[in-house]
């Protein structure tokens, strides 16, 4: 493969190499589609870089979001195939996909209320998760505190490790032929009501037959956009803390572990290698990613609530991520109402857990021009202002 | 109702539901329910929201034409609540502020000297001053001497929707008013908000009860019922409590509607 220069031309043009930006590219590569390009000043950034990569379909359900459970358990479901694929085409790298469950628990009475609407919501919906009694959450959990008063296990919400991931992501699609274009789009390239290709930050322009937007937080904002063709996406922040288990202590934690503290959400996710991430704020302060001292207090106050033990460990990174919000929490897949353009973000705090099938998705999509059903009520086109209720949620 | 306007230091609403949106599952729902709800005037974080970013939650609120309130959630010192309020005048372009001052984060009870403290401040800086307080009645008239445009009393802890526990002292400061007295915090469910109403509340200010119900934009809707059928009840004035029964109407002389369906009951 050559470097793309003024002139040259994509089949697919990806803009933006996050999480799913390279799932997308990689596997709509696997498809036969040819050059792929993904350009990014920075391959294998974004905010997977900093998401802790829980697979908690079940334990983070909402109210009204039904159809994003749909699509959450269909990508978890695939995870290991995708997981065992990726690290094979990236050539024996690993993505700490790990099968350990999840308990979410609640510390006083009123936390356990809520849990218990969650899990009645379960049931309602046929999905597995069964009741603990408080010292049944400390046998599973021993590090536990002793007031927790109940809890939840879900035995098929899992974690990856979402910087393996990345990296093996980046390493996939190298061996798969994909172009890294190491730029900035500057601008959308639009010519007779479509979307042609990209100018880039180096002042190179790049044709391509189909564009995807992979943008997250900054598809929106991208010079160029006609107005209307996107829904707002906004950047969402996180803060999250990296500690780190000695190995006289582990396993510490065998599994991921959420809880309600005082109506806060708040999760800890222990990995193989001993990392322990806690996160994450949940913030609406535009495209700051500064880590404040109360973002880090509150994590800490609560997490050493809930797993007193944890002061003693290591706390060996702070950073902050922007999720990229949409309007319903839901993203946003497939043709836009420019011809030509492609969406694939807007996966808010759910872009790692739906990388597998938003990837699969849009690769069919871009091999075959059909949007797959799983894909409908996720078009990038359910906001516009005739569509008064949007399929996303229910 | 167009005859019966609420007005806060004269801006009139016909609205009298205030929501808040925190707690919201997403923008669109969030969007749907204030929609319901009818309100036209909302409170919001000036902590946890940049004015600057595009698909906010205040554009949200913009364009639907809703009057934003902002409001110093988050702040323990009379310092900090004067801070943010200057903060959210630059950024918003507007002196209203909805001021909390809270005491601890296990009850998010209002410290009431800080609040006292920073009303004086900010009223004297030229702001329209909505504070949340205590349900106490001499608080209430200190806030309103001080220069408070309205007084916001809590019925029940931030987010506990347990409804309104001193309906008594509501009736005290209602009484005692005069700028608009507006229940904050406590409703759970409609009940709530018009019990409210019927007390004699201008307005009710809400935000869990919608944002954390099963479906947010019906319980809006409920909501929107709720104000509107307690400020009519309230008006309309209710007859007084008696302990034993007394029928609605005489049973001597009473009319007799349909003499051929019912002839045992003929009158002779």
């Amino acid at each position: 493969m050559s470097r793309s220069s003024s002139g040259s031309r994509a089949g697919v043009l990806v803009i933006g190499g996050g999480v799913i930006g390279l799932a997308v590219a990689w596997r709509a590569a696997q498809r036969g589609l040819r050059n792929v390009t993904v350009v990014d000043p920075c391959h294998g950034g974004g905010a997977a870089g900093v998401a802790a990569g829980m697979l908690a379909p079940v334990t983070e359900l909402q109210y009204g979001e039904e159809p994003l459970l749909r699509l959450g358990t269909a990508s978890n479901q695939r995870y290991g195939s995708f997981a065992a694929e990726l690290t094979e085409a990236s050539g024996g790298l690993d993505t700490g996909y790990r099968r350990c469950g999840t308990i979410a628990v609640a510390l006083d009475s009123d936390d356990r209320e809520e849990l218990r609407e969650l899990h009645a919501f379960h049931q309602r919906l046929g999905l597995e998760s069964s009741w603990l009694t408080g010292r049944e959450a400390r046998r599973l959990e021993p590090m536990l505190a002793p007031g927790v008063r109940g809890g939840l296990h879900v035995a098929d919400d899992h974690q990856v490790d979402p910087r393996r991931l990345l990296a093996a992501l980046v390493a996939a699609c190298e061996r798969a032929g994909v172009l890294l274009h190491r730029a900035e789009a500057a601008e959308l390239l639009v010519d007779g009501g479509r979307a042609t290709g990209a100018r880039l930050s180096t002042g190179d322009s790049l044709g391509a037959d189909q564009v995807v937007l992979a943008a997250g937080p900054h598809s929106h904002r991208l010079p160029g956009l006609p107005e209307g063709v996107l829904p707002p996406v906004r950047p969402v922040k996180g803060q999250v803390l990296r500690l780190q288990v000695p190995d006289a202590y582990r396993p510490f934690l065998s599994r991921n572990v959420r809880a309600v503290v005082r109506g806060q959400h708040l999760y800890l996710v222990p990995r193989e290698n001993g990392e322990l991430v806690v996160g994450a704020t949940t913030e609406e302060q535009g495209y700051d990613t500064t880590v404040t001292a109360g973002g880090v207090y509150e994590l800490l106050r609560d997490a050493h609530e809930l797993v007193p033990g944890i002061t003693e460990l290591p706390l060996r990174e702070t950073s902050a991520g922007l999720r990229p919000g949409s309007p319903d929490n839901a993203p946003l897949l497939g043709p836009t109402s420019l011809p030509g353009l492609v969406a694939a973000t807007g996966h808010y705090r759910n872009g790692v857990l739906l990388t597998p099938v938003t990837a699969d998705l849009l690769a069919d999509y871009l091999a075959t021009g059909e949007v797959p059903d799983l894909a409908k009520p996720f078009t990038p086109t359910r906001f516009s202002p005739d569509v008064p209720t949007t399929k996303a949620s229910a | 109702m167009a005859d019966d306007l609420l007005t806060i230091a004269g801006t009139a609403f016909s609205s009298r539901l205030i929501m808040g949106t925190g707690g919201a599952p997403s923008l669109e729902v969030l969007e749907r329910a204030l929609l319901a709800s009818g309100t036209e005037l909302t409170t919001v974080a000036m902590r946890r929201v940049d004015a600057t970013t595009q698909g906010s939650v205040l554009d949200v609120l913009t364009r639907n034409g809703i009057r934003i309130l902002p409001n110093t959630a988050g702040c323990f010192t009379a310092g900090e609540a004067v801070l943010t309020a200057r903060l959210a005048r630059e950024a918003l372009g507007t002196d209203w502020v909805k001021l909390e001052v809270i005491a601890d984060e296990r009850t998010l009870l209002p410290d009431p000297i800080e609040l006292l403290d920073a009303a004086e401040t900010l009223v004297d800086d030229g702001f329209t001053v909505l504070p949340y307080t205590n349900d106490d009645p001499v608080l209430a008239r200190k806030l309103e001497d001080v220069g408070c445009a309205a007084i916001m009393p809590l019925g029940s802890p931030i987010g506990s929707g347990l409804g309104i526990r001193n309906p008594h002292n509501f009736q005290l400061i209602v009484e005692d008013a005069g700028v608009p007295v507006i229940l904050d915090a406590g409703a759970g469910t409609a009940s709530d908000v018009a019990l409210a109403m019927e007390l004699g509340c201008s307005a009710v200010m809400l935000a869990s009860a919608v944002t954390r119900a099963q479906d947010p934009v019906l319980m809006a809707e409920a909501m929107r019922h709720a104000a509107e059928a307690g400020r009519l009840a309230h008006r309309a004035g209710r007859i007084p409590r008696r302990f034993h029964a007394e029928a609605s109407s005489a049973m001597a002389g009473r009319a007799d509607l349909d003499s051929r369906e019912r002839p045992a009951f003929r009158s002779v």
